[in-house]
């Protein structure tokens, strides 16, 4: 097939030949270097880690037979009344996951309202400060790399068992989350709209609010909805440490071998993370098509 | 210029027929506007009330916060350094494991859930719903029934990071596979290649670096969440720092903390340096 198309010398060839083989064995080289260290990290992972294969092998069925025992024992001839009996607690349940989604919500609230206050002052184009600029930089940063969990371990004990150390540790987090990404949109907006505010006199609070908030607006929104969908995962877990909504529940049932009930509760969390998630992601992108049209 | 200034012949009438959304909203948009923000603000509001928040409450928890920040300082480990330095080579072992296993598990499950690999609907339906279900269970769950099936300890710990990014790595590889340029595919089979030479030659060169940058973000936020997965039991330093919490003993925890804030900007910082070397500056999302 390749007789007919013209051919480079020979010498030109094996120049090009020789690079090619060189580029290649360059790349090889590369992915071995990379393989060799990945394996190595590997090796002293799996020592620090306990990993253990026999156990693995040995707990393997007995993760099958717990998967079994957490399912039903629902008879086709009496469906409604087993069905019922798995279900047998659903309105405490529900109630639980309506607290849950209120820690979510209340949480989610709060940490991005304040997050946007703060974004305007951690954005590079808005707030000339540098030192104040790498302040709230810097404590955005530790709201968020600090995991949720441990905060709500730290209110639990100063503010006692319930869903208010849950909101507050989820609202805390979610300042340093949706803090970031904000300052991330506000820093990529068009500044010509702010300078014409600017010109006609509007001082830095009004160059906001006429010239920065309807640009980010739509992208405010919709990172606001993906960090609600996220909360709705953490707070399911809050109820673990102590702090409200359905986790307190599902640890009891799973700590106390209540095997039903497990499946019971975590199908109602799947259930409510997965509609949570198809109602903001069919919002977002309604958002972002009017976003997009204009 | 000047003299042809815009500003002399503004006519606020011909500008209010040019741009009539603009002076003159409806008001049943404005309405709209206004009703969607009492409802946030009221569900707030009612939230608050139902989960018992109180200014008491408050007031007496953050003085009481204040009480335990000040214990915090100096932060110490005491003579438990060791301990600790252990505690947190375990927990960067679950994050590595846990986030290369899950890789290594969703890497063939994604081509079976990429829309433009396996024509067919049912398993693309089916193979999408299964992830999301693993997805929407949260890892410090997914450590909780480990516990049960290998016991207490790290491994549990792996087990539950693989298994809850196996859902979120599914389908990220899988969307990365769907968006991938169809043009080497057609190549490769124009020269004869099977399915199989397809998925080798036109599509893994062209997802690898993708798929490697995501699975180096999911190890930086796998060092977070394996922190805390100790605190159910299933190994790492969490375990340390809930013993902590528990016995009060808040300037260790203050040190954990602050042990614990520098390993994750230390990955960071590695993870991203790697990631830009990976698929260039511009490309980092």
């Amino acid at each position: 097939m390749t007789s007919h198309i013209y051919r480079l010398p020979d010498e030109q060839t094996a120049a090009l030949l020789s690079h090619y083989g060189a580029a290649v064995a360059a790349k090889r080289r590369r992915a071995l270097l990379f393989a060799v260290a990945l394996a190595l990290c590997t090796a002293l992972a799996a020592w620090g880690g306990e990993v253990d294969l026999q156990k693995l092998s040995d707990g393997l069925p007995r993760f099958w037979s717990y998967l079994y025992d957490i399912l039903p024992k629902l008879r086709l001839s009496h469906f409604g009344a087993d069905f019922a009996e798995w279900f047998w607690n659903w309105d405490g349940w529900l109630w639980l996951l309506a607290e849950t989604l209120l820690v979510a919500y209340v949480g989610t609230f709060l940490g991005a309202t304040i997050g946007f206050v703060l974004c305007f002052f951690a954005s590079a184009n808005l707030m000339k400060n540098a030192v104040a600029r790498a302040l709230v930089r810097r404590s955005l940063e530790f709201c968020r790399t600090v995991p949720e969990i441990v905060f709500a371990l730290l209110f639990v004990y100063a503010l006692g068992l319930g869903p208010v150390p849950g909101v507050l540790a989820i609202a805390i987090h979610t300042v340093g989350a949706l803090g970031k990404q904000y300052a991330e949109v506000v820093e990529n907006i068009d500044m010509n709209p702010v300078e014409g505010v600017r010109a006609t006199g509007g001082s830095w609070v009004e160059q906001i609010r006429f010239a920065v908030v309807p640009q980010v607006l739509s992208n405010v929104v919709s990172y606001t909805l993906l960090r609600f969908e996220i909360n709705v995962r953490g707070a399911s877990v809050m109820g673990f440490v102590g702090a409200g909504g359905i986790g307190k529940e599902l640890l009891g049932s799973i700590r106390q071998f209540y095997y039903s009930d497990v499946s019971a509760i975590l199908l109602m969390i799947i259930a409510t993370v997965v509609i949570i998630d198809l109602l903001t992601e069919r919002l977002r992108h309604h958002l972002l098509g009017i976003e997009g049209r204009r | 210029m000047s003299q042809s200034s815009p500003l002399a012949s503004v006519d606020k009438a011909r500008l209010e027929q040019t741009y009539p959304d603009i002076f003159k909203r409806s008001p049943l948009k404005r309405m709209q506007t206004v009703a969607i923000v009492a409802a946030l603000v009221g569900l707030f509001l009612f939230g608050m009330m139902w989960l018992g928040f109180s200014f008491e409450k408050l007031a007496t928890g953050i003085s009481r916060l204040g009480v335990i920040i000040g214990l915090m300082f100096p932060p110490t480990p005491g003579h438990l350094l060791p301990l600790y330095l252990k505690g947190l080579a375990e927990t960067l072992a679950i994050a590595l494991l846990g986030t290369m296993l899950a890789a290594v598990v969703a890497f063939p499950l994604a081509f079976i859930a990429a829309k433009n690999v396996v024509a067919q609907r049912a398993i693309h339906f089916l193979s999408r719903r299964f992830l999301d279900t693993i997805r929407g269970v949260d890892t410090l769950i997914w450590a909780l029934i480990f516990i049960n099936v290998v016991g207490l300890g790290p491994f549990a710990g792996i087990l539950a990071v693989a298994m809850s990014d196996i859902g979120s790595f599914g389908k990220l590889f899988s969307e990365a596979i769907e968006t991938a340029d169809t043009k080497p595919i057609d190549g490769v089979t124009s020269t004869g290649g099977s399915t199989l030479h397809q998925i080798r030659f036109g599509i893994v060169p062209q997802v690898l670096p993708v798929i490697l940058s995501q699975v180096l973000y999911y190890f930086e936020s796998n060092t977070r969440s394996a922190t805390v997965i100790g605190i159910v039991g299933a190994g790492g330093i969490g375990l340390y720092l809930s013993n902590e919490i528990s016995q009060q003993n808040w300037d260790r925890v203050a040190f954990l903390i602050i042990m614990i804030l520098i390993t994750v900007a230390i990955i960071d910082w590695c993870s991203s340096r790697l990631r830009f070397a990976i698929i260039g500056r511009r490309a980092v999302i």
